[in-house]
């Protein structure tokens, strides 16, 4: 049966990217435990709306966990307390009646906020285009099946490959740093034939990129990966050193 | 009367694309970079064609309305992509993939462009392994093939249950690579307001850059729409949030022809609704549905029980189940199309025998593939699907059936473009699931992302240089010409009206009054009574919104409720155009189901001597009805019958 609880929140509201924020809070009563928490702030915008007032602002697209843009620091998590969820898969039925849940956006000095919740992580993009990809153009390509692929090394580049680039990595380590988010890219194309020929390459490539848009260093405190709603491995981290540590020798 | 002409090559079926290619206009490479084509969106029709005809030397503009272009809805889809490899061996063959498809749409769908893109379907899955797209394989390192509905041969390829997000990547992949080049030029979070049209030619478009709210113009000798369907028409869809049909609105107010709005595809595994906070609906991949047995309790007491809370599903015995797609089709059983399967699934809840609390559910069951296969396998096929699932709804589909039901998916219908994918508009292209071609009255599963790319990767590519040769002594347009300041003038009054209401009415509230009068009235059953109470309602719903809408805070500003409106303000129009076309099709075919036109078994009933042709809606004005050209669908090669699925 359909059960309801009453909440309190403390949302980070910013008018925009110079604006100083602050928190505010709200009430909210009769939520259902099955909605998502998203839709708990589609309640909360309504109202907001209803009294005249701005709706909080946050990133939001697909709501089944697969598009990425959805962010939202809930109670210090990136995507709140539930394990290998992002926020939009969250469900109510996680909080207690009379809780008070604090909303914050990604903190993190390549993510600065735009409005509210809303951050810029065209910082990702830009790690990309200097080298997420295999380098070759539309038409003239192989056969799918001319080159076999060992079925450890695809499932291993799937999981790798599963990376949504939300930024919770980022934002949940305390230097700041994207490693989880390169390595995963790295690692999948370095783990392909079609992608190991430029393995060393893409990794200095995109490793200086990060280094230059100010994310921080790496220092394996792991909460990247306790924090990836996909749980993708750091183990792909020491796959992308070891192709980094390739390009440096070869310099 | 206007003529349709959709430019189909001459020639045998399968030479009309070599013919149209070896006689088509180029452009050398020196012209090309003076060239600017815009791309609006970012899927896999849209990231396709940016990259691609970035690599080709045009100067490439794109858009999205998201932060990144990686978050484009194809990223959603699960299930898998199709082409005709035929590395099963099972009896697989671009004929085959071309006849299964028409035959899918219910024969309603243009017989070359549908040939075409099963032509260029084994291209695409080269084009995606050579980007490093993991696709899954076998143990001996070659690819793997799974089967999907309206098929009898296993053709899918897939990624897990991720196969649109691997296949966005992808494309994204090499889109990333044209931006680091500097041959396409990113914009990411604006959103197109209106098309400039100029002489007759697209030359341009308004957009509104989302974080300052303000107005932009940009020229582009071409104009390339790739911005998904209008499946969120309905409110409740499983289309993302931001997924709109503004950009189609547009270019049809600007004269291109809207094409069979009414085929809008239902999709029968989704997880059923749960309560009026709802924001959207969750897919379950029709994958799902190869290992899946979908049934009702065979006793409506059952069923009672059921939903009344006093019996499990696990504890009505075997002989108890109805497995009524397997009784109804026994040849494809539960693989039969989606709207096969959908309006199956509406016919048992209506009849009494619908689980969940609401009634409105039936079961998909995996314990025989379970004691068959092993929960290893099964995980391995559905895992994350099945993760999903048991987030959503709280219930472990390992051990007891998922609910699932019926819920809006896809639009074949769309903008008409002609063999080119050029619309009634000069220069302005539409590709992806925003045009009209290729799937007819229903799409067959997992051929939505081979359609993206095949138009993406290896249409636009070719066709539109047609078109461009012959504007290469066409010079670069300054944006302050009086079509583009007109253009955004008339962008800006609509916006400011929109401020200036002021009224009562949250744009979501009135959405969901639209969601509610399409899925009641334009449906997965629809009537002539259902669809004439729909335009009335309709009608009043816009008034109300015209009237009544609130939205607070600035234009120029980041405004996510101006984003909301500014979209059902077009999803408005949809919906009457949606209901106008089903109304005027007296027929039922494919996801356009009539119930006055059925067979004696409830069976769509195609009228092919009335109906077998493309609606083309054209738009004459504000407030005053659209009217209709018919583009008739003439089919040489293949033979047209009722649909049989038994």
């Amino acid at each position: 049966m359909e059960k309801t609880i009453n909440i309190t929140l403390k949302i980070w509201r910013q008018k925009g990217p110079q604006a100083k924020g602050a928190f505010e809070s709200y009430q909210l009563s009769n939520i259902s435990t099955d909605s998502s928490f998203l839709e708990m702030l589609d309640v909360l915008n309504e109202k907001l709306v209803s009294e005249k007032k701005e709706p909080v602002v946050f990133d939001h697209d697909c709501r089944e966990g697969i598009c990425g843009m959805c962010s939202l620091y809930i109670n210090g998590h990136p995507h709140g307390p539930d394990e290998d969820v992002t926020t939009c898969q969250l469900h109510m039925r996680k909080f207690k009646d009379g809780e008070t849940i604090t909303i914050e956006p990604w903190r993190s000095r390549a993510f600065p906020v735009i409005k509210d919740l809303m951050v810029d992580r065209s910082a990702y993009d830009k790690i990309m285009q200097a080298g997420g990809f295999i380098s070759i153009s539309t038409g003239g390509v192989p056969d799918a099946n001319a080159i076999p692929i060992s079925k450890e090394k695809a499932d291993e580049a799937m999981d790798a490959a599963s990376c949504i680039g939300c930024g919770a990595c980022a934002a949940a380590c305390k230097n700041g740093s994207a490693m989880l988010f390169v390595a995963a890219k790295v690692s999948q194309l370095a783990l392909l034939p079609q992608g190991k020929i430029e393995a060393a390459r893409r990794a200095k490539a995109m490793v200086s990129k990060m280094d230059e848009l100010g994310f921080g260093n790496c220092t394996n405190t792991g909460a990247c990966e306790a924090e990836c709603p996909k749980n993708v491995s750091i183990s792909h981290i020491a796959r992308l050193n070891r192709e980094f540590l390739v390009a440096k020798l070869k310099d | 009367m206007t003529q349709i002409n959709s430019k189909i090559p001459e020639g045998k079926l399968a030479e009309k694309w070599n013919n149209y290619k070896a006689s088509q206009k180029l452009v050398n490479p020196a012209n090309k970079r003076r060239l600017d084509v815009i791309v609006v969106g970012t899927g896999l029709a849209g990231a396709s064609a940016a990259a691609s005809l970035g690599e080709l030397g045009f100067n490439v503009l794109n858009f999205c309305i998201q932060d990144s272009p990686r978050r484009a809805h194809s990223i959603a889809a699960q299930g898998g992509i199709n082409a005709a490899k035929n590395y099963t061996n099972d009896g697989d063959s671009v004929y085959r993939l071309f006849y299964d498809t028409i035959k899918g749409g219910d024969y309603r769908a243009r017989e070359a462009n549908v040939y075409r893109l099963a032509e260029v379907s084994n291209c695409i899955i080269d084009q995606c392994v050579a980007q490093g797209v993991p696709f899954a394989r076998e143990y001996g390192g070659l690819l793997d093939n799974r089967s999907f509905g309206g098929a009898q041969v296993s053709r899918t390829f897939y990624a897990k249950g991720q196969t649109g997000q691997q296949l966005l990547l992808g494309a994204y992949s090499a889109l990333s690579r044209q931006v680091g080049k500097g041959s396409v030029k990113l914009y990411t979070r604006y959103e197109m307001m209106d098309v400039v049209v100029v002489d007759g030619k697209a030359r341009g478009i308004i957009a509104r850059n989302l974080r300052t709210g303000r107005l932009e113009r940009f020229f582009g000798h071409a104009v390339v729409i790739a911005t998904g369907g209008y499946g969120n028409t309905f409110f409740l869809s499983t289309n993302a949030m931001g997924s709109n049909g503004s950009a189609a609105i547009q270019a049809y107010k600007k004269g291109a022809y809207f094409a069979n709005p009414c085929y809008a595809q239902i999709h029968p595994t989704c997880i059923p609704v749960h309560g009026e906070f709802q924001s959207k609906l969750t897919l379950m991949s029709e994958s799902l549905r190869n290992d899946g047995r979908i049934w009702t309790p065979k006793k409506k007491e059952d069923a009672e029980a059921i939903r009344a809370g006093k019996l499990k599903p696990t504890q009505i015995a075997e002989d108890d189940r109805d497995y009524y797609l397997e009784r109804r089709y026994p040849a494809f059983g539960n693989l039969v199309p989606r709207d096969v399967a959908s309006r199956a699934a509406k016919e048992r809840c209506d009849a009494g025998y619908g689980v969940g609390t609401t009634g409105l559910a039936v079961y998909l069951d995996f314990s025989e593939a379970i004691n068959r296969l092993g929960r290893d396998v099964v995980e391995a096929r559905y895992g994350n699907l099945f993760q999903m699932y048991y987030k959503i709804v709280d219930e472990n589909p390992y051990e007891t059936p998922m609910m699932i039901y019926p819920a809006i998916h896809y639009t074949m219908g769309g903008i008409w473009v002609d063999y080119e994918c050029m619309t009634s508009v000069e220069g302005l292209f539409a590709i992806g699931e925003a045009n009209f071609s290729d799937h007819g009255a229903n799409r067959l599963g997992a051929s939505a992302l081979m359609q993206g790319l095949a138009d993406g990767y290896f249409v636009l590519p070719f066709t539109i240089q047609n078109y461009l040769a012959d504007e290469i002594r066409t010079p670069r347009m300054s944006t302050e010409k009086e079509e583009f300041v007109e253009a955004e003038n008339s962008v800006q009054s609509k916006i400011q009206k929109l401020m200036s209401i002021k009224g009562n009415r949250s744009v979501d509230s009135i959405h969901k009054d639209l969601g509610h009068v399409m899925w009641n009235f334009v449906g997965m059953g629809r009537t002539k009574e259902s669809l004439e109470k729909a335009l009335e309602e309709i009608k009043q719903i816009k008034k109300e919104f015209w009237s009544n809408v609130f939205i607070p805070g600035e234009s120029e500003d980041l405004n996510t409720e101006l984003e909301k409106a500014l979209r059902v303000a077009d999803f408005i129009e949809i919906g009457y155009l949606m209901a106008k076309d089903a109304l005027h099709r007296e027929e039922s075919c494919g996801g356009h189901f009539r119930e006055e036109y059925q067979t004696e078994e409830g069976e769509a009933k195609r009228q092919d001597d009335k109906f077998s042709y493309v609606a083309c809606w054209k738009y004459e004005g504000e407030d005053k009805e659209p009217s209709l050209l018919k583009e008739p669908l003439v089919y040489e090669s293949i033979h047209v019958q009722q649909r049989n699925y038994k």
